[in-house]
């Protein structure tokens, strides 16, 4: 009975629990109140996985409205996968955050955090569950405004957040309007919003012009909101000047989120075989993912501070999600995929490393985690594992990412790509290794009253290293879901 | 025990030795017994291996699937097999080696130092006992990684410059090369296992397999070929254990020993031959060679000298590689062995040398054999085999080289190899000629002197200068025994390799 609602389950759980959390005065209630919510959505996003595998995608009426006039929820392997990255992201950031809140927000404003991050998470899933194009937008607007209040909760330790926050708005709301413009082109030209109707519904208007400005439209849109080069300024602000734990979610979830909407608009509204789509990959998605991948890389370098090193890392793994995307093949697709996860466990890992030294140390610079390595073993030996994930290392889920977009590369014959790419992963040694020195090779400050993180960030810390080690071994599994995604993306039989 | 689980345990001893290591940590003693005890072990484990290798069929393990189809496997075959007899036989000579020098220069962090060197050795023997091509990578990747602490070991700023180089370049090279390498092969061929007589006839055109030998050879880093040889002298300001061992055994020959498996076993002799695929390789590797040598007639400091007569020695196996017939590869696999053995006792020498006057310039170092007799000789010995003569093991691998180049006829080769003995000759043996016969007793009226401040009465100093501790000077004789005993059992050597150089 309750399996078959499972799909709005996933949704309306968090929702509810939202303005409840608001009510709380004390915040630990509403930690709590968080917690059990953010475990039930990922258990329920691990049933729909399961179900999914076994049985095929499911669809879900709204209130029983049949699906091209209601609201569908359209779960297939590919979105349940991202359910439950996002959900599993979630969860795992609460034991965490509790600590690094209390620290870092002021009192009276942390039971608002929880809701402001349970209405996130609500979001982020909605807009990956939903089949209907215009649903996909409310929740894509949902979470970016809570988002915008959790970066500016930032202000209780650097006023800059405010700025942060403001910027993302501005450039989320465009980006959001654009998104929504091209829904309304589509839907002026179909009268639809059901994301398969809209597939069915387009076929003999490829060459309608008022459908290739929604393409663009809803390209731009997205492509915002991911954070393409060169539409990635807001990302590097936001992302350090966030509380902690926000930048831990945001940075393993949000852009996930996107990410899926591109795949879903491009290839099951628009399809594969929509006639510029191969023009859009090769002209825009293929450049824009290489300089995403050596200018981010490159200013990653350059950085002093470590949560906007990290945040130029992201811009530049975003690159390779777009480029895997840009080979139009099953294992470009699978690298994209496979990748959605995997970055997330890599930059989930690393942000919570650097939360927990903001928490001893005050801020996250080369200056203040000189000699680290001896003061807080376990939390930079955290970060060395995940640095060798991000650099691609094998045995690390960085390692596979890395096997699927270089193989797809040499399978599209465009081995130049391949080598672009192990080049832009070498980037990632410079700015992993120069922590790596500092933490390890120099001296702690004399007076250095740094002690290890408490547990409550440390586990939580160390379960993302394990699943980036444990998937880095036995990658049977998000490689099997992953390459089942890209050939039901494409079309392509099992 | 059955063959696999030897295997298994070949990897998890020395992992497990890492792990007793940090927890005994706090106390020396016990910290070298588990050490030695695991060097020990694992070299029982290695020989057992080994006999069970003789007798019958090749033990192998499947590990785990990490993708689908991508294996980490382990299964042994003649070349690896003997790479890890070599580099778990002379862990333990090495460990005995550390004590004293470790000690003797009362080195900082110990701990970490032999935690890294034991992950080292794991991965060492991993890349020994790789299936394919995916394992090797995982295990010279830990390996890479593992030894960069050692490098970086005394954290001085130009410590920290030389680990930053090596590990650019190992990892630049690996990551940015071979893994390209490697999934080319992978997409063209569907398989990386390691298969007698090569994977890729008729799976990569004749005009491509050059381009691709190149990914691989200029990918793996740890072969030293010019032009990526930089990392191996800057790893020189490592402690001279670690030289010793890693940077003249494990490390390096692990690249050789990856260029030897990729051009028997993924290339195969055959194809290369067939296409001339390497044949740029083969002039690659004779530059190397002559200016590897070069260059080490000018160092005067006599780490960075052997280093530089590493990156030659290292180059007549990719010659051999290159060569690409059955003797070749026998010569270049034998060099393997011997050039160990014969590198290693220089290495210990020149330790035991710091370790008893802190010298580490040729020109200061007159008449200290006649003070260290022992280390002398044995650096002496060891200088005879690197130069290939008898009776040392060192000369059967430039032997069956030499016959390599008459049978493909590259003349050019030939003199190269005999240039290059000559060259051997000038950059080693004046350091043994100028240890026992040059300078008085009396000191120099310059350098180490002054350097050392006003100490005792000038005739005294020399005769101050006795043998460094035993733990420093034992183990380079043993090793310089072991190169006079390679020359009189090369034969079983021989018959260990065989098998490969068969079609």
């Amino acid at each position: 009975m309750i399996s078959a609602h499972l799909p709005i389950l996933q949704v309306i759980v968090p929702l509810i629990a939202a303005p409840l959390s608001a009510f709380c005065r004390r915040a630990g209630v509403a930690w709590y109140l968080s917690l059990v919510i953010c475990a039930v959505s990922f258990a329920i996003s691990i049933a729909l996985l399961i179900q999914v595998l076994e049985e095929g995608h499911i669809s879900y009426l709204l209130g029983s409205w049949a699906a091209p006039w209601g609201i569908e929820y359209r779960v297939d392997v590919v979105n349940a996968f991202v359910l439950m990255i996002i959900s599993g992201i979630g969860t795992a950031v609460l034991p965490y955050a509790r600590t690094s809140i209390a620290a870092e927000i002021e009192p009276h404003n942390q039971a608002l955090f929880y809701t402001a991050y349970l209405l996130c998470l609500t979001g982020l899933l909605g807009m990956v569950i939903t089949g209907d194009a215009f649903n996909a937008f409310v929740f894509l607007e949902i979470s970016s405004l809570s988002t915008y209040a959790l970066v500016a909760l930032g202000a209780g330790t650097d006023r800059r957040a405010l700025s942060a926050a403001y910027t993302y708005l501005v450039m989320g709301t465009i980006g959001a309007t654009f998104f929504v413009i091209g829904i309304g082109l589509v839907y002026m030209m179909t009268g639809t919003l059901n994301m398969a109707d809209l597939a069915a519904r387009l076929q003999g208007l490829e060459h309608n012009r008022t459908v290739l400005v929604a393409f663009a439209f809803i390209v731009t849109g997205i492509g915002l909101k991911l954070a393409l080069f060169p539409m990635h300024l807001w990302l590097p602000n936001a992302y350090a000047f966030a509380p902690s734990a926000v930048t831990v979610f945001l940075a393993a979830t949000a852009t996930k989120a996107a990410v899926y909407l591109l795949l879903r608009f491009l290839f099951t509204v628009f399809g594969i075989d929509y006639h510029i789509l191969g023009l859009t990959m090769t002209w825009l998605f293929t450049p824009l993912a290489l300089a995403a991948m050596f200018a981010a890389s490159t200013v990653a370098i350059f950085q002093v501070e470590l949560k906007r090193m990290l945040a130029y890392s992201s811009v530049a793994q975003i690159g390779y999600m777009v480029l895997g995307m840009s080979f139009l093949s099953v294992t470009g697709l699978t690298a994209t995929i496979i990748h959605l996860f995997n970055h997330a466990l890599m930059k989930g890992a690393l942000f919570m490393v650097l939360g927990a030294i903001v928490l001893r140390q005050g801020a996250a610079t080369f200056n203040t985690i000189r000699g680290l390595g001896r003061k807080m073993p376990w939390t930079m030996a955290a970060f060395v594992t995940g640095g060798l994930s991000l650099i691609g290392v094998p045995l690390t889920v960085g390692f596979v990412s890395k096997w699927y977009l270089v193989a797809a590369a040499l399978e599209s014959g465009r081995w130049p790509l391949a080598v672009l790419i192990v080049l832009s992963s070498l980037l990632a040694v410079i700015y992993v290794w120069r922590v790596v020195e500092a933490a390890y090779l120099e001296e702690p400050p004399a007076d250095s009253k740094a002690t290890e993180a408490p547990l409550s960030m440390l586990v939580p810390t160390w379960i993302l290293i394990a699943a980036n080690i444990y998937f880095g071994v036995d990658a049977g599994l998000t490689s099997r879901i992953a390459s089942a995604g890209a050939r039901l993306l494409l079309g392509v039989a099992q | 025990m059955s063959g696999s689980t030897l295997l298994v345990l070949s990897l998890l001893m020395p992992l497990a030795g890492a792990v007793l290591i940090g927890l005994a940590g706090r106390s020396p003693n016990l910290r070298e017994a588990v050490t030695m005890t695991t060097a020990a072990a694992l070299f029982a484990i290695v020989i057992a291996l080994l006999m069970r290798f003789n007798a019958g069929p090749a033990p192998e393990v499947m590990l785990q699937e990490v993708m689908p189809g991508l294996k980490l496997a382990l299964k042994i075959e003649p070349l690896g097999m003997m790479f890890a007899v070599i580099a778990s036989g002379l862990w333990i000579v090495n460990s005995i080696y550390s004590i004293g020098y470790m000690r003797g220069n009362k080195e900082k962090n110990q701990t970490r130092f032999y935690i890294c060197f034991a992950i080292a050795i794991m991965s060492a023997i991993g890349v020994a006992f790789s299936a394919n091509m995916f394992t090797l990578f995982v295990f010279y990747e830990v390996l890479s990684i593992s030894t960069y602490p050692l490098v970086a070991h005394k954290q001085t700023p130009e410590a920290k410059a030389s680990g930053r180089t090596y590990l650019g370049l190992l990892l630049g090279t690996s990551i940015g090369l071979m893994m390209v390498a490697i999934i080319w092969t992978w997409v063209a061929t569907g398989t990386l296992d390691f298969t007698k007589g090569g994977i890729l006839e008729g799976k990569v055109s004749g005009a491509l397999a050059p381009l691709l030998l190149a990914l691989y050879v200029c990918g793996i880093g740890k072969a030293a070929l010019m032009p990526v040889h930089r990392w191996l002298p800057a790893a020189m300001v490592a402690p001279t254990p670690v030289s010793a061992l890693l940077h003249a055994v494990a490390v390096v020959k692990a690249g050789v020993f990856t260029v030897m498996k990729v051009a028997v076993y993924i290339f195969g002799v055959d194809f290369l031959a067939k296409t001339g695929a390497a044949t740029w390789l083969m002039w690659l590797a004779a530059f190397s060679l002559l200016a590897a040598s070069i260059v080490a007639l000018g160092k005067s400091n006599l780490k960075a000298r052997l280093a530089y007569s590493t990156v030659s020695q290292l180059s007549y196996v990719t010659l051999g590689a290159a060569l690409a017939t059955s003797m070749g590869v026998m010569g270049g696999s034998m060099q393997i062995a011997m050039h160990a053995m014969g590198k290693i006792t220089l290495f210990f020498c020149a330790g035991a040398i710091y370790t008893a006057t802190h010298k580490t310039e040729i020109p200061d170092m007159d008449g200290l054999g006649r003070a260290m007799p022992f280390t002398y000789g044995a650096f002496l010995i060891g200088a005879l085999s690197i130069i290939g003569l008898p009776p040392m093991g060192g000369s059967w691998s430039k032997w069956y080289l030499l016959i390599a180049t008459a049978d493909t006829g590259q003349l050019v080769m030939m003199l190269v190899l005999m240039v290059s003995s000559l060259l051997n000759v000038a950059y080693l043996l004046p350091i043994v000629g100028r240890g026992f016969f040059a300078g008085s007793d009396a000191p120099p009226a310059h350098g180490a002197v002054h350097a050392a401040g006003a100490a005792p009465a000038p005739d005294t100093r020399l005769r101050a200068i006795k043998e460094a501790p035993l733990f420093c000077v034992l183990p380079p004789c043993l090793t310089a025994a072991g190169c006079i005993a390679l020359f009189f059992y090369a034969d079983s050597l021989y018959r260990l390799l065989e098998p490969i150089t068969r079609p």
